[in-house]
């Protein structure tokens, strides 16, 4: 009998369909534009009119081969078509046209970042390994709409998504808590995106994933598994979270109450009722369903030459994890500011290393990129793309900081006027502040003045608290509203120094 | 012998339209005319717009007046078979399932009809979704041959051959699976030709078996299905089958003087496939008539080979899994849900049993049969032993075909068994109905062209057809080879008395 909570592990295999970012579907040359009217975008080929043929979409396979290379795939020499009958009122041929045994990707890898344990220092990465068992192109369904307050329950269908290429990506059960799929899934998007392989967007379903969820229960050394629950419908990563934890509770439970294991139940496949935050049972089966996959007839075997997967290659370099290394082994930034700056995408990362180019200290910017420059952005809802201050300016602003030409709030100031005004250079900017440039010997003989008066600061200075100067910057600041901060602080600590 | 424009070639009747001896709107008429008054007993055309093709007749007449040169079949009418896609009208495919089905768009087929001048003048009659091959299996009911109404026109383009042979058209397009449209042509007394798997477009040809199915010509002569296949071949960007290879002139290596035929002739090795001319099912006059017509290459210079085709006695078994497999997933889109016929029974009340009923009672038996034979050979558990087979004896059989034509230009042999068979024979015997595609079905499996052209008829005054096929791509050899014959017996298309129209 199992009756400790500590006794199971949790076992997780995800199955996630990536909407490529083509133009036009996989098999004709309707457009993949979301939010159409229902039914706009539909041609013989996707209605599954009779005497109608697909014809493939290269660009499909060229992105296909793009993500093959990003996940750690290998790009097969040759892959086909095959059609997985069933009937489907959104399905309009009564088969799907998919990859069955020879699919574009097989095996891989994505490395996902964990969060570091406790005696690991915060600054270093660390990461799991999840494999990938395959990953292969198939065109999407349709729609069905039920509209059920119309008294007869009233059902539409609407084929513009008919048609659209997914990549479908299978990972080994290799994940082991809801957190880890979470962070899986929001890897693999953001690889997707960077690579410009699909937009990413869960609002408009370009991102979807179902799961594989049991338990590994511990016995005598052994381990006895629950039966494979496969949950359909997880949409954003919120979903993927939550029916994962509820799914685990769920069959935890179930587990204690029937001590039924893989095999001794039928397979589930159960749906996330997001609103209700819990699985329901849609359909137990014994066996798998047969589709009946065989070769489609009507279109050609792909052969990937070494040209492509050369170019695939290519095209995948810029990586997340690439850009992750850049950031913290390159210009030293702290792991949790640099995975801030990533999360953001690749063109907000761009940014940032075109400041760093053009001289820009990058510890220095990324505080600003933190605290400004993405402030503006969820200020002004836009993306960086839209950004007033060229990083050219930003690199100079940074700059001036740098040399003392003006202080940190000074600095803020003059990005202020640089948002409102694109136009200003960045020493108009400061100009416009209106700072006077105070004489260094004006300024020294200033702090030997605050240092007279406060016997104090000194004291507490030559017994090891140098910041206690800080205590003399509002008083310079009063006396002369120009002076800078950081100049009366390193003049006032000299100053101390050299009366020793 | 009356010169009508029924006799005529389309040739002759492209130039009695230039000259002005013919219009194309009398030429409809006649033929409008015709198959007022024949079509009823044969029931080759199902549909037909008049008003359209009358319309375009005058347009033709137009440019003709005008002396420019248009295109080979300007004002010729040419009917199609109710599995290719036309804008005008319904597309049936003699199916309760599509009756009522306007197709969008047309087969690429149809457009270089139009591309050529063609007028499209009826669709015509076929056995349901082209499985059959007797056209009893539509939803119009059998057509009949015109040489004997009580007998089978063939199928599945039955309709196609009938009308061609009657009369009705000078020529039709028919679609080849296993022998769609030789064995009809062959039954009918016509030339019929299936082309090379991809060299014409399949796009907006109803599908049946994908890997197999082709679209060709009927017509009286070998030189007028050159002139046909001309119009109709060549790449379609939208159908990802269809062969690249650019289309060769095949009238010009057809219309040679009769020296540089004998000079061809003479270097043609014809193969002879022993296994088939010495069949024990093979009916005596058929035999006979062959053996002739061997006889005739061989006194004109060509060389005599006999062949060995070690695999064909497994091409029915072969075909009869392949074509079912590719159906059972081809006509799946035919649900109820989206368009065609839907069944409005009680017992379609939930989607499941809507679906279900909807193709219980949209298809026929041959339809339903075939698709329980594919989804049964598809399932898990039977795939390996069945399909997957299946496809590794396609290879060897394909095999066998580039071994024959490293040694022979082309290949000679029955069409079918024997001559037309009668109405309601076979139907109810499917084994006995599949067996008549013995000598066709190969080709499909291969890939290669093939035509059937009458040779000669039985004693009931049958016609009996004679099978010539050819390695890919070898249609202006095929037809050459099968035009040499014609011309060295100074063959003379016929219509059957009945159907000759008065003079008028």
């Amino acid at each position: 009998m199992i009756n400790s909570a500590a006794d199971y592990r949790i076992v997780i295999g995800l199955e996630v369909h990536v909407q490529l970012k083509t133009q036009t579907k996989l098999f004709c040359r309707c457009s993949t534009r979301f939010g159409q009217p229902p039914n706009s975008q539909v041609c013989p080929v996707c209605l599954g009119l009779p005497g109608a043929l697909p014809v493939l979409n290269a660009h499909a396979i060229e992105l296909a081969c793009r993500a093959g290379a990003a996940l750690n795939s290998q790009l097969a020499d040759f892959t086909k078509w095959d059609r997985k009958n069933y009937f489907y009122p959104d399905l309009p041929k009564g088969y799907q046209t998919s990859q069955y045994d020879l699919p574009i990707c097989s095996a891989g890898h994505v490395d996902i970042p964990i969060a570091p344990s406790v005696n690991q220092p915060e600054s270093q990465n660390v990461y799991k390994r999840i494999r990938l068992v395959r990953a292969h192109l198939e065109e999407d369904a349709g729609k069905s709409m039920h509209d059920e307050h119309s008294g007869r329950a009233d059902s539409k269908i609407d084929l513009n998504r008919a048609g659209t290429p997914l990549l479908e990506i299978v990972s080994e059960p290799d994940l082991s808590s809801a957190e880890e799929a979470k962070t899986f899934l929001s890897e693999l998007r953001l690889l997707m995106v960077y690579l410009g392989i699909s937009d990413g967007n869960m609002q408009e379903g370009s991102l979807r994933a179902d799961a594989n969820v049991n338990l590994h229960f511990a016995k005598e050394g052994q381990f006895i598994a629950t039966p494979i629950v496969e949950v359909k419908n997880l949409n954003s990563f919120r979903s993927v979270e939550r029916a994962i934890e509820f799914e685990t509770a769920r069959q935890y439970t179930e587990f204690l109450r029937t001590g039924l294991a893989k095999g001794q139940a039928p397979k589930q496949t159960r749906g996330w009722n997001d609103a209700l935050g819990q699985t329901e049972l849609q359909r137990e089966k014994e066996e798998e369903a047969d589709y009946r996959y065989f070769p489609c007839p009507d279109l050609v075997p792909v052969r990937l030459t070494d040209a492509q997967k050369q170019t695939a290659h290519e095209q995948s370099a810029a990586t997340p994890s690439h850009y992750r290394m850049q950031l913290i082994d390159e210009h030293d930034l702290k792991s949790t500011d640099a995975e801030i700056l990533i999360q953001q995408g690749k063109p907000v990362v761009e940014y940032f290393l075109h400041c760093i180019a053009a001289g820009a200290n990058p510890k220095r910017m990324s505080a600003w990129m933190l605290q400004d420059v993405l402030r503006t952005l969820n200020d002004r809802s836009i993306g960086i793309e839209l950004y007033p201050v060229s990083p050219k300016s930003m690199a100079q602003l940074l700059t001036a900081i740098e040399s003392a030409k003006v202080d940190t709030s000074q600095a803020k100031q003059a990005l202020a006027k640089l948002l409102e005004d694109p136009n200003l250079t960045v020493d108009a900017a400061i100009d416009s502040l209106g700072i006077v440039r105070v004489d260094a010997n004006e300024l020294e003989s200033l702090c030997k003045e605050l240092l007279a008066k406060n016997a104090d600061v000194i004291d507490k200075v030559k017994a090891g608290n140098t910041k206690a100067v800080a205590a003399l910057v509002g008083q310079a600041k009063k006396k002369n509203r120009n002076a800078d901060p950081r100049s009366v602080q390193e003049i006032c600590l000299k100053l101390i120094a050299d009366m020793q | 012998m009356n010169i009508t424009p029924q006799t005529l070639s389309l040739t002759a009747l492209g130039k009695q339209l230039r000259s002005g001896a013919l219009t194309s709107r009398r030429l409809i008429e006649t033929h409008l005319d015709s198959v007022q008054r024949f079509n009823p007993s044969i029931n080759a055309i199902v549909s037909i717009d008049a008003d359209r093709a009358l319309a375009q007749a005058d347009h033709w007449d137009q440019q003709f007046a005008l002396g420019r040169s248009l295109p080979a079949l300007a004002g010729i009418p040419i009917a199609v078979k109710d599995n290719l896609c036309t804008k005008s009208g319904t597309t049936t495919c003699g199916s309760r399932m599509l009756r009522d089905f306007h197709s969008p768009y047309d087969a690429h087929v149809i457009e270089k009809l139009h591309e050529h001048g063609a007028i499209l003048f009826g669709k015509t009659n076929l056995d349901e979704f082209a499985m059959g091959g007797s056209t009893e299996t539509s939803i119009f009911g059998p057509s009949h041959n015109p040489w004997d109404p009580d007998r089978t026109c063939g199928g599945s383009s039955g309709g196609s051959a009938a009308a061609v042979a009657a009369g009705l058209v000078p020529a039709s397009l028919g679609t080849d699976t296993g022998g769609s449209i030789r064995q009809p042509a062959a039954f009918c007394g016509v030339c019929g030709l299936k082309p090379t798997y991809g060299r014409v477009s399949r796009w907006g040809l109803v599908s049946y078996a994908s890997s197999l199915d082709v679209a060709g010509v009927f017509a009286h002569s070998v030189e007028d299905l050159a002139i046909v296949l001309q119009a109709i071949a060549g790449h379609d960007p939208r159908d990802s089958t269809c062969l690249p290879h650019e289309v060769p002139d095949y009238l010009s290596t057809i219309d040679q003087s009769s020296v540089r035929q004998t000079e061809n002739i003479r270097s043609t090795r014809i193969g002879v496939i022993r296994d088939q001319i010495e069949s024990p099912g093979l009916d005596e006059q058929v035999r006979r008539s062959l053996k002739d017509a061997i006889e005739t290459y061989r006194k004109l210079g060509a060389q005599i080979v006999d062949i060995e085709m070690p695999h064909s006695k497994y091409c029915i078994a072969t075909y009869y899994i392949i074509a079912p497999c590719e159906a059972s997933s081809n006509l799946a889109r035919y649900d109820g849900v989206h368009y065609g016929f839907r069944s409005k029974g009680p017992e379609a009340s939930t989607l499941d049993r809507m679906i279900q009923q909807t193709r219980s009672e949209g298809f026929g038996p041959e339809v339903r049969r075939r698709i329980l034979l594919g989804t049964y050979a598809l399932s898990a558990g039977y795939y390996d032993a069945y399909y997957l087979q299946a496809l590794r004896v396609r290879r060897l059989i394909r095999q066998d075909y580039d071994d024959a034509f490293a040694q022979v230009d082309a290949l000679l042999g029955p069409t079918t068994p024997q001559p037309a068979f009668r109405l309601g024979e076979k139907i109810n015997d499917p084994i006995q109905l599949y067996l008549q595609d013995l000598f066709t079905v190969g080709a499909n499996l291969a890939g290669v062209p093939a035509l059937s052209i009458p040779i000669a008829q039985s004693s009931d005054r049958l016609p009996i057809g004679m099978q010539l096929q050819a390695p890919p791509l070898g249609e202006a050899k095929l037809l050459a080879i099968a035009a040499a014959y014609h011309r060295s017996v100074e063959h003379q298309p016929t219509i059957p008395a009945a159907f000759q129209a008065p003079q008028s």
